[in-house]
């Protein structure tokens, strides 16, 4: 019904490209997340799936139709802003239903002094009042209708622009940044709301961000983006276990993923040299794919140079010996402590390690992991 | 949605154009007659079909009577001198007062403020009487004092100053304070060069309040010799050689041009600093 | 711990108020010269206004004496006062009107593309930078009815021209249209500052929701969005074009019979051409009222359009 297919969307802004021939299709009931830092292009994509841009080449299309060329409003998808984009002089109420009437009223039924007395802008208002109150009550707004949009907080601003998207029932959700103007607790909180606002309506959303976390907990899919182009696509844990580009790699991920330079490691590690492919430059595991033991020659040694005590984990910065790197690995708070200073060996376990090439590629462990 | 309409798109920017076209047509047309008849003959003026170019071109005698017949160059330095005064006194004045309104603590403080309040409610023409009659009592009428001197103070200006200097952060007056600077020395080497896009819009919106004011020197002035621009010209209207309509719109032009070129050179700090000022 | 801060507490506060009292010795200093000139150029002035109001004081005479508010009665019953006040409130209602729409028309055409974006604004600015004197001098001979312009035009239409200033049904008008001309720019620069405070993402919303079309637009989005601006432009404007009088002195000095007189030319009139200084003070308290309460409207007005943020 309403998968999204883009194919080869390229747009430049004068000299500069923007995005370099992006294509990705997005399955119908999916919530698929944008993420990538700012200016990687993300929001004009949404934008150009929106049709607030046009794009410079390549095809859009929604529920199999090309949309290219058509107007907004005439691609039935609906999108929620950053700045939420409410209209000030109207209240909650007329919000949500400006949408509807835009849609359903004629044009003349629309102005203002004539438009009430037009026949047939009753039993319309009436059905249109019913939808509004219907989407009030489910993003919990309903007590706010007479309000205007300045009377009310952050987070009921943003259900507000929820409910202005959801009251045509659309079949493609676009969110850009919605939660960025959020504190911190709200954020968390309207994330899980979200999420389950997806369930319920069943449509698919697509949700720009620059926020690893948010694009990792909600997402079915995750398409990571970098200077105009699709790094990588899929499920969040499949990101996060097997990123196919060191950029992925580092982006996914808190705290950050180690890296550390092939080169400045001594051949006579064990551990590593037997499954390194030639190619490899760098090598990459994440902070619980190593253990800290007492120093050996076989292994990297280092010395600790921070604890960080989260209560549930301790992550131990680690300054390696073979290297300028410093590595972080992850403890349990009921394993061995560590004390600044004290000297440690690296146990890297082989399987989680990735290779990558000059080109900050995946390769190496790669058919390893396939086989 | 830019290539979706092309042949609407295109409609929509000729009627634009058209109809800015008309409303520039009204904006400028009184500058362009006024330019026109500066470089006609008398009879070219009085016939009956009208050209826009003269067909005999008498522009340099017409400007060379203007010039000649009243001091044009002479309320035009006038004017200079009393905007340039007049700034420059009301800076004197209002930033120390504007600064210690906004920074600093002392007795009284709000009670003034409220003063400057009221002051901004006062129009300077209902002032205009008493203010000729100090002016009639100290002797100062028809002198340069008395189109500079009822100006000094501006409670606008102290308000305008005020307000912006509230919105430099605290730390760093306290921060010189610590460098050993003194509060006088402050108000100079920081909080001036902070303030310069405020000091500007005022020196903007004072200069041409005054430069274009009729009201006042109306009253204070009727010597020929110390004439702002604005008096100059009726001054020289109602003179003989203004009984021409050439060299009066000739002197008309040489009046209007300093300060439109002045703001064609620096447009936006005109606008900028003129709806700031007007947007308190 | 208390032991310690008990002894130094006293000190801290010793210091402290010398602290204070020299920061306010230097607030005294620095508003001194300020505070004197608002006594004696502001305040003074005006209190003296309102002590004039009510005597028959005429400028140069000796001796005055007071005579309650028989300058008030007087003002009451002079037919040139009310003819002034009417016609400064026709001014008003003529050129606000004119000012506000053209230069929300102006503000909304030449911010609608960039295509000569800053050549239009500046041309439509002149006639604000303009010495309104001189201009008026200008417009005289454009308003002249033989050679001005208006009536040639008027005579390739095979109109009969009007003398605009001499006419006592024309001369307000004309003034209104020169107040017209001098101020739409204006308006035109604070309706451009405010469509450019309208936020992209509302029209994007717009759009989505399906208002895209040029009267959508302007309905739902850019008329609302520019409300507090117009309530600003007509308050600016009103009280600019209640302030009439350079025109007025140039042109019409109020003539003919009164067809263009207004309050500032009356109060200029009575106070310095006849030089009867009460009954122009008078005057000039009811000009102040009335510029006050404008003045505090407006006040009021820009305090209470903190909710639309």
């Amino acid at each position: 019904m309403a998968e999204i297919e883009l194919r080869g969307i390229e747009k430049r802004y004068g000299e500069t490209p923007i995005l370099k021939g992006v294509s990705l299709k997005i399955k119908d009931g999916e919530f698929l997340t944008l993420v990538g830092p700012s200016g990687c292009g993300k929001s004009t994509l949404l934008r150009i799936i929106s049709g607030l841009e046009d794009q410079d080449a390549g095809e859009v299309s929604v529920g199999g139709r090309p949309v290219d060329g058509a107007r907004p409003k005439d691609r039935d998808v609906a999108m929620v802003f950053q700045s939420y984009a409410l209209y000030p002089h109207l209240t909650v109420f007329d919000n949500i239903a400006l949408p509807l009437r835009t849609r359903q009223l004629s044009f003349v039924q629309r102005l203002p002094l004539i438009g009430p007395l037009v026949p047939g802008r009753a039993g319309i208002e009436r059905s249109i009042r019913v939808e509004v109150e219907q989407a009030a009550v489910m993003l919990d707004v309903a007590q706010l209708l007479h309000r205007k949009p300045g009377e009310l907080s952050g987070g009921q601003r943003q259900r507000v622009a929820l409910g202005r998207a959801m009251v045509r029932r659309p079949t493609v959700f676009l969110m850009d940044e919605p939660l960025s103007n959020l504190d911190a607790r709200l954020r968390v909180q309207m994330r899980t709301e979200i999420t389950s606002l997806h369930r319920r309506l069943g449509v698919t959303f697509v949700y720009v961000t620059h926020d690893q976390s948010e694009a990792m907990t909600m997402a079915n899919r995750v398409a990571v983006m970098m200077a105009g182009e699709l790094l990588q696509v899929g499920p969040p844990e499949e990101l996060y276990r097997d990123p196919q580009d060191l950029r992925v790699a580092e982006m996914i991920g808190s705290p950050k993923i180690n890296i550390v330079t092939r080169a400045h490691w001594t051949d006579n590690r064990s551990v590593l040299s037997a499954a390194l492919a030639p190619q490899t430059r760098r090598l990459a595991f994440r902070p619980e794919a190593a253990v800290l033991t007492t120093p050996a020659d076989e292994l990297p040694n280092g010395t600790v140079t921070t604890l960080e005590n989260l209560g549930s984990d301790i992550f131990v910065h680690v300054a390696l010996r073979d290297g300028p790197e410093t590595v972080v690995v992850r403890t349990a708070p009921d394993e061995r402590r560590f004390s600044l200073g004290c000297t440690v060996g690296l146990k890297i376990n082989a399987a989680r390690l990735m290779q990558f090439d000059e080109a900050g590629r995946r390769c190496g462990d790669i058919e390893r992991v396939a086989a | 949605m830019s290539a979706r309409r092309p042949g609407y798109q295109l409609a929509g920017r000729i009627a634009r154009h058209a109809l800015l076209a008309v409303s520039a047509t009204f904006a400028l047309l009184p500058f362009v007659w006024m330019i026109s008849l500066s470089l006609k003959p008398p009879d070219e003026i009085f016939q009956p079909d009208f050209h826009l170019w003269p067909k005999t071109f008498q522009g340099v005698e017409n400007y060379r009577v203007a010039l000649t017949a009243a001091p044009m160059l002479r309320f035009l330095l006038n004017g200079v001198f009393v905007c340039a005064t007049i700034f420059v006194l009301q800076l004197m004045v209002c930033v120390p007062c504007a600064y210690a309104l906004a920074k600093l603590r002392f007795r009284g403080r709000d009670t003034l403020f409220s003063a400057v309040l009221v002051g901004l409610l006062l129009p300077p023409q209902a002032l205009a009487i008493p203010h000729f009659v100090l002016l009639y009592g100290f002797g100062l009428l028809d002198t340069y004092a008395a189109l500079i001197l009822p100006w000094i103070i501006s409670a606008f200006g102290i308000f305008l100053l005020r307000q912006f200097f509230r919105s430099i952060p605290d730390e760093i007056i306290h921060a010189a304070r610590l460098d050993g600077l003194g509060e006088f020395e402050i108000i100079w080497r920081i909080m001036m060069p902070m303030s310069a896009p405020a000091l500007a819009a005022f020196g903007v919106f004072s200069v041409v309040a005054h430069w274009n004011d009729l009201f006042w020197p109306l009253i204070a002035v009727r010597a020929e010799d110390i004439s702002t621009p604005a008096l100059g010209i009726l001054l020289f209207r109602d003179d003989e050689a203004g009984q021409f309509l050439g060299p009066l719109m000739a002197g008309a032009t040489i009046i209007v041009a300093p300060l439109l070129l002045a703001f064609l050179l620096a447009q936006r700090r005109f606008i900028d600093g003129l709806a700031t000022t007007a947007m308190k | 711990m208390s032991l310690t801060a008990s002894i130094q507490n006293p000190i801290r506060s010793v210091v402290r108020r010398r602290h204070r009292t020299r920061e306010a010795a230097i607030g005294w200093l620095a508003v001194s010269p300020a505070s004197i000139l608002l006594i004696c150029l502001l305040f003074g002035p005006a209190a003296a206004v309102i002590l004039f109001s009510f005597t028959d004081w005429q400028l140069g005479a000796a001796t005055f004496r007071f005579i309650g508010t028989e300058n008030f009665a007087a003002l009451w019953a002079d037919p040139p006062f009310w003819k002034a006040l009417i016609n400064t409130c026709l001014y008003v209602a003529i050129v606000v009107p004119g000012t506000v729409g053209l230069g929300l028309a102006a503000a909304l055409l030449i911010e609608a593309s960039p295509g000569l974006r800053g050549f239009y604004r500046a041309v439509h600015f002149l006639p604000v930078m303009s010495t309104m004197s001189a201009m008026a001098v200008v417009w005289g001979t454009m308003l002249h009815p033989s050679i001005g312009l208006v009536n040639r035009v008027l005579a390739a239409f095979g109109v009969a021209g009007i003398n605009w200033l001499r006419d006592e049904r024309t001369a307000l008008l004309a003034l209104a249209l020169i107040g017209i001309w001098q101020g739409f720019g204006f308006a035109m620069v604070l309706f451009v500052s405010g469509l450019k405070a309208v936020p992209q993402q509302l029209y994007d919303a717009a759009a989505v929701d399906g208002a895209d079309g040029l009267v959508d637009r302007l309905r739902i989005v850019t008329l609302p969005m520019l409300g507090p601006v117009t309530m600003f432009v007509i308050i600016l404007s009103a009280s600019r074009a209640f302030e009439v009088f350079d025109s007025v002195r140039v042109l019409t000095q109020g003539g003919p019979n009164y067809a263009s007189e207004v309050l500032l030319n009356r109060l200029y009139s009575e106070s310095f051409d006849y030089l009867r200084t009460g009954y122009g003070a008078a005057l000039t308290v009811v000009y102040l009222a009335i510029v006050i309460a404008l003045t505090l409207a407006q006040a009021r007005f820009i305090e209470r359009r903190v909710h639309y943020s």
